[in-house]
């Protein structure tokens, strides 16, 4: 009982060097091969482009670098991008939330419909989901005929390049939050229910602190998408400079001009932002995963 | 358990709160989410049945859809390939970086496809790195094919991969390990030990992969160059028809594209059914679901 029994095997009279020859682990053969093929191709792939922008913009020293980044225009494209892509990642996360919220608690018909659909974002093609936008929310459109009366217009502001966003960032949180949501033990509300909680004050202080990693995974997902996304948003945007030209379009035009070096510098802009939100990303699901792991 | 089936009702379980939550995420995602499903097909059959046929049919048109087809066929095989030489160098063997190299191949998903783009440029481009020896040896890489192809290899490399390695380290070595120890091939033992275990997280990958080679549009931009005819793959012809307000066109090549993504996500609730996809889940939720 005091002191922990002698280890099972030691009571054997097997030589221990065989025991341990039994341990050692096979090596299981292509290594060199799957390796060699994996190394090969992210770097033609991956790396290498990558680099290669890296090094154009690098190239043009401090000087010219920071008088095109920080140009009125660039300037004026990070603004309409981080606020719009401030503005859907916030939308996502109450329709998103909810959205995850009903199909893991609620039945209803279509339930299945609907959880199928939710992917329909990511599974559209980006061009697609842009004309369709646009159509939608154009002042003759089904939704900006019935908003212009309201005085809201949508299509060619910033308030289209949010819907874009939003459309095509929906997924993320949805898909992030709903497996935590599914494994949520019932004995905790159970419990909190017989304390005499009410609903809300559960949500907020039980249920809402344990979904808060993946939450915000989902959120950073969300906005880093958001960041980058080109496709849907160029048909809707209007596209006017300093006022509706997202950044990642910026580069598209500086590229059209023959402008190599402010493409390269602008992309690299584009590519610092992806670079800290993959780090917050990461950290954020380590998070995530530590904190269900603790069970 | 009697106890459990008695329980009183959870959270947000009451028929006012349940019944706005279902009334306002149906209401915002019929608007959001189905609206624009429901316009493309709309404006595309307002060209009728003859218009439709003769927009999808026009020689452009045509070599768009063959073009997107084509890239398909040649980046998807090459994807998959790599991604399954990358799960098993990953899951199967300890070396040193294999996290890194993880993160490495991951990085598509965060970069702006305009970025990817731009970045080919600087590869391949005349101002680029190998612009000048392309030249010379009269290669063409970017606005055609190949550049297409690498473009589409770039953004969805990371798709085969995501859905293979959580699955293999769950799955473990030992299997491997028993059919190499009774003197299978390195080779053997792939296609009879792992691939019938992971065949439907691939497949799972390969049709998203596909899906997103198919649509994409932002990266093939940049170094297709459009020219129409010759180097438009379909999401850029529709772009091309949308802006010459051939906006009914525009929507009858789109919901050919609208289909195919109707398509992978009925592959894709069919495959989740086999356990495809939702190998991130155990990981995420094991112990608490233990604890219950």
């Amino acid at each position: 009982m005091e002191s922990s029994p002698p280890p099972r095997s030691a009571t054997r009279n097997d030589p221990p060097h065989k025991g341990e020859g039994k341990k050692r682990r096979r090596v299981l053969p292509g290594l060199p091969l799957s390796l060699g093929i994996t190394l090969f191709y992210v770097g033609l792939i991956v790396v290498l482009p990558l680099g290669a922008l890296v090094f154009k913009a690098a190239s043009l020293g401090p000087e010219d670098y920071w008088r095109i980044v920080s140009s009125a225009r660039a300037v004026a494209s990070y603004r309409v991008t981080v606020l719009s892509a401030l503005a859907a990642t916030a939308f996502n996360l109450v329709f998103g939330l909810a959205l995850a919220w009903v199909l893991v608690r609620y039945s209803f018909p279509g339930k299945r419909l609907v959880d199928a659909i939710v992917d329909l974002p990511f599974a559209l093609p980006t061009a697609v989901a842009g004309i369709a936008l646009t159509t939608l929310f154009a002042p003759n459109g089904w939704f900006g005929s019935a908003l212009a009366e309201t005085g809201v217009k949508v299509a060619y502001t910033p308030l289209g390049i949010m819907v874009a966003m939003s459309f095509t960032s929906l997924p993320f949180i949805v898909r992030t939050v709903q497996p935590v949501l599914e494994d949520l033990d019932p004995t905790l509300e159970e419990a909190a229910q017989t304390l005499g909680g009410s609903d809300r004050s559960i949500f907020l202080r039980g249920i809402l602190p344990l979904l808060m990693p993946a939450l915000l995974a989902g959120l950073s997902l969300s906005f880093a998408r958001s960041l980058g996304e080109f496709g849907a948003i160029i048909f809707i945007a209007g596209n006017q400079p300093m006022s509706t030209e997202i950044t990642a379009l910026l580069a598209f035009i500086r590229l059209e001009e023959y402008d190599y070096q402010a493409a390269a510098a602008i992309a690299s802009v584009l590519l610092i932002a992806a670079f800290l939100m993959l780090a917050a990303t990461n950290i954020l699901q380590a998070r995530a995963l530590r904190y269900t792991a603790r069970g | 358990m009697p106890q459990a089936k008695r329980r009183p009702p959870r959270v947000g379980d009451s028929p006012a709160v349940r019944r706005t939550l279902i009334g306002f995420v149906l209401t915002v995602g019929a608007l959001l989410i189905l609206a624009p499903l429901i316009v493309i097909f709309a404006q595309a059959a307002s060209l009728g049945l003859d218009g439709f046929a003769r927009t999808i049919s026009h020689p452009d048109t045509r070599h768009a859809i063959l073009l997107t087809v084509l890239t398909a066929l040649i980046a998807v095989p090459i994807n998959t390939a790599f991604g399954i030489a990358a799960a098993w160098a990953i899951t199967k063997f300890d070396f040193w970086g294999r996290r890194f190299l993880l993160v490495v191949i991951e990085i598509p998903f965060s970069i702006s496809p305009i970025v990817a783009g731009v970045a080919y440029l600087f590869v391949y481009g005349l101002q680029g790195l190998f612009g000048p020896l392309l030249e010379a040896w009269d290669v063409k890489i970017l606005f055609a094919l190949p550049g297409i192809v690498l473009a589409s290899m770039f953004v969805t490399a990371p798709f085969v991969v995501r859905e293979l390695v959580p699955l293999m380290q769950a799955q473990g070595r030992d299997l491997e390990e028993a059919a190499t120890s009774l003197g299978a091939s390195g080779w053997r033992t792939f296609f009879s030990v792992t691939l019938p275990n992971i065949r439907w997280a691939l497949l799972y990958g390969v049709v998203l992969c596909n899906a997103r080679v198919m649509g994409e549009f932002g990266a093939v931009s940049v170094v297709s160059g459009n020219i129409r005819g010759q180097t438009n793959t379909l999401p850029l012809h529709i772009e091309l028809l949308y802006h010459d307000y051939q906006t009914a066109g525009a929507f009858a090549a789109a919901s050919i594209l609208t289909v195919l993504a109707l398509v992978t996500i009925v592959a894709k609730v069919l495959l989740e059914r086999q356990g495809a996809g939702r190998v991130h889940r155990p990981a995420l939720a094991a112990p608490t679901g233990k604890s219950a």
